[in-house]
């Protein structure tokens, strides 16, 4: 394991500003890790750092194959994650709205250049990443339709869904669209969690990694198959919002099954405790994504469903 | 007359409500001129404010002078103007980068689909920004490159001191004035001054050119000003500076000044040991249209935008 600083600069009053990166391994440039971007996204740090743990074993472990390079760039935003902010420390700029970033732009675009460069060549990369709404989802893949996706290979990662994304225009400045335009076969995949650290979910995604990497012949490294996935297009997926606004209790969760019908949520009177919406389930389905925090207001997504195809 | 233009019912007793007055002639609005007026998408803007409260005053100082409508929306972003932030709080989301909005998106996408629903169909629209905190700007007009034989015209008209045409971020897609623009209602994009700020002069610019345009269109036949010719330019006639360096800015210059090629722009200073981290100098000789306010820099941030000898 080798570590190297792809991008440095001294900031005004605070150290210096670092982007590490872990390589392991040398020859062709196979597969490249990206994990938080964002200051809130302490479980995508927490599951790059047990991938270089896991990935510096085997490396003494001579299991990675010949000519085979892995890199791993935990954070890329360290200075937001230290002060609990969300986006960049000062501007609140957003680095994956900031792609392919500009050398000589403004601070997060010249991040955003930097990592592009850093990442690009690499014949597959992975970024872990979070959505734009608060909320906890079943694992899963998700790729860009650019025209140059693969779902064959997303299978590979053995999550039990891949879903397939229609960009939308903010979505053509990310790091996964601009990765996929720039030749990379680029995944993101998605845990249950963003700000908080979920165990299960962490190993989940480490081991889903570590699972394709065997599959591309990267790595020789022995694991569970995993699940046959799914291949969804996030349109298909049903929405189910609230009509009210009010203290959220939450019922069902990621990966429960539902019935149509069924009490899925409700959402209490603030004041008075009383419950002034029952959230039901509009089909048989399973819980794709649900929402979390406990406060909500009038049409919210608090649930996305998966429909059964018949109900 | 005020009328509700989108509401979101908020967790606890209250609802976020966008608004705006319709100002109509007597005889009413059926088969007139439609003219809109948006401020506040970024709730840290504030500089259309006072444009909003003097159109208003004016017009109703002088109603028998309306023949057309006028629909002033003053605060698309009123949680982030009370908060004092730029994105919408709770979702931290830039208003300006969801249009069209999503009928089954997060309650601000619906908000934002129920805005561009109400605009749509006007004659003109006039977007008003006023830059961010780090970030001083003249009064001028931003159209996208691929509107201009369509916009230019009333662009001349507002009275600001120039016409920008090119990919300011404004007008990118996902902005209101894309989507509108799209949807085949005119819609300009004035910058003018800094955020948190109010500069009068700008917005008593600014008004002139407004009712120089609704003269024009035939909504306003009371007296107006003459307007003055605004300089017209594209992205390859700008130069953009940024410093290299972290640190405190101290401008040389003044804002909207002519310089010469070589002129001292400020410096970047290092407040621990007294020394100048980077003086910045211009390489092109023109005029300084955007310099920076807020002191405290990065590597990276933009120091000031220069109109000639652009690269």
């Amino acid at each position: 394991m080798t570590k190297e600083i792809i991008y440095k600069f001294e900031s005004a009053y605070r150290g210096d500003f670092n982007v590490k990166a872990y390589h392991f391994n040398k020859g062709e440039k196979s597969c490249c890790i990206v994990g938080a971007l964002r200051g809130n996204e302490i479980q995508q740090l927490y599951v790059c750092s047990k991938l270089i743990k896991a990935l510096n074993e085997l490396e003494k472990q001579c299991r990675i194959s010949y000519g085979h390079k892995i890199t791993v760039i935990p954070c890329v935003n360290p200075f937001s994650l230290n002060i609990g902010k969300r986006f960049w420390s000062n501007d609140n700029r957003d680095i994956n709205r900031d792609f392919p970033g500009a050398a000589d732009g403004e601070p997060t675009q010249r991040i955003a250049a930097r990592l592009m460069n850093a990442v690009s060549g690499y014949q597959y990369g992975i970024q872990f990443a979070s959505f734009y709404i608060q909320g906890d989802f079943i694992p899963h893949v998700r790729m860009m339709e650019t025209g140059k996706e693969n779902t064959g290979l997303a299978n590979l990662f053995g999550l039990p869904y891949v879903v397939k994304r229609n960009p939308r225009p903010f979505d053509r400045n990310t790091l996964n669209y601009n990765w996929q335009l720039n030749g990379t076969s680029a995944f993101s995949v998605y845990t249950n969690e963003t700000e908080d650290i979920d165990e299960a979910s962490a190993d989940l995604a480490v081991a889903s990694v570590l699972r394709f990497l065997s599959r591309m012949g990267i790595i020789k490294h022995q694991c569970h198959g995993g699940y046959m996935s799914t291949i969804l297009e996030e349109e298909s997926l049903m929405p189910v919002k609230s009509a009210v606004g009010g203290i959220y209790r939450r019922k069902k969760h990621p990966g429960d099954e539902v019935v149509r019908g069924e009490i899925m949520a409700e959402i209490f009177d603030p004041y008075e405790n009383n419950v002034i919406e029952e959230i039901k389930a509009p089909c048989n389905g399973i819980v794709f994504f649900a929402h979390k925090s406990p406060v909500v207001c009038e049409s919210m997504v608090l649930y996305k469903i998966i429909k059964r195809l018949k109900n | 007359m005020l009328e509700t233009v989108a509401s979101c019912t908020l967790a606890v007793d209250e609802k976020a409500v966008i608004k705006k007055n319709r100002l109509a002639p007597r005889d009413g609005a059926e088969g007139k001129k439609r003219i809109a007026i948006v401020t506040g998408i970024h709730g840290d803007e504030l500089e259309g404010q006072y444009v909003c409260y003097e159109l208003i005053r004016r017009i109703n100082g002088g109603y028998a002078d309306l023949n057309g409508i006028v629909d002033v929306y003053p605060m698309l972003n009123p949680l982030g103007a009370d908060a004092v932030t730029r994105q919408i709080p709770m979702f931290d989301l830039d208003m300006n980068r969801i249009f069209p909005g999503s009928e089954s998106g997060s309650p601000w996408e619906h908000m934002a689909k129920k805005v561009l629903d109400d605009i749509t169909g006007a004659d003109l629209c006039i977007d008003i920004h006023s830059s961010d905190i780090f970030l001083r700007e003249i009064p001028q007009v931003r159209i996208a490159a691929e509107e201009k034989m369509r916009l230019l015209p009333f662009a001349k008209r507002l009275n600001c001191d120039f016409v920008w045409v090119g990919s300011s971020s404004a007008v990118r897609p996902s902005s209101l004035s894309y989507a509108l623009n799209s949807a085949g209602t005119p819609c300009l994009v004035v910058e003018m001054g800094a955020g948190m700020r109010i500069t009068k002069e700008y917005g008593d610019q600014l008004l002139d050119g407004i009712f120089a345009i609704m003269s024009d269109m035939g909504i306003w036949s009371g007296p107006v000003r003459e307007v003055s010719n605004p300089i017209v330019s594209s992205d390859g006639e700008v130069t953009i500076i940024h410093c290299n360096k972290s640190g405190v800015f101290m401008p040389a210059i003044r804002h909207w000044i002519g310089i010469c090629e070589g002129d001292h722009i400020g410096d970047i200073l290092n407040v621990y040991t007294g020394e100048i981290e980077e003086e910045i100098f211009s390489p092109v000789s023109g005029m300084v249209f955007t310099l920076r306010e807020y002191p405290v820099v990065s590597s990276g941030s933009l120091i000031a935008r220069i109109l000639g000898g652009g690269r």
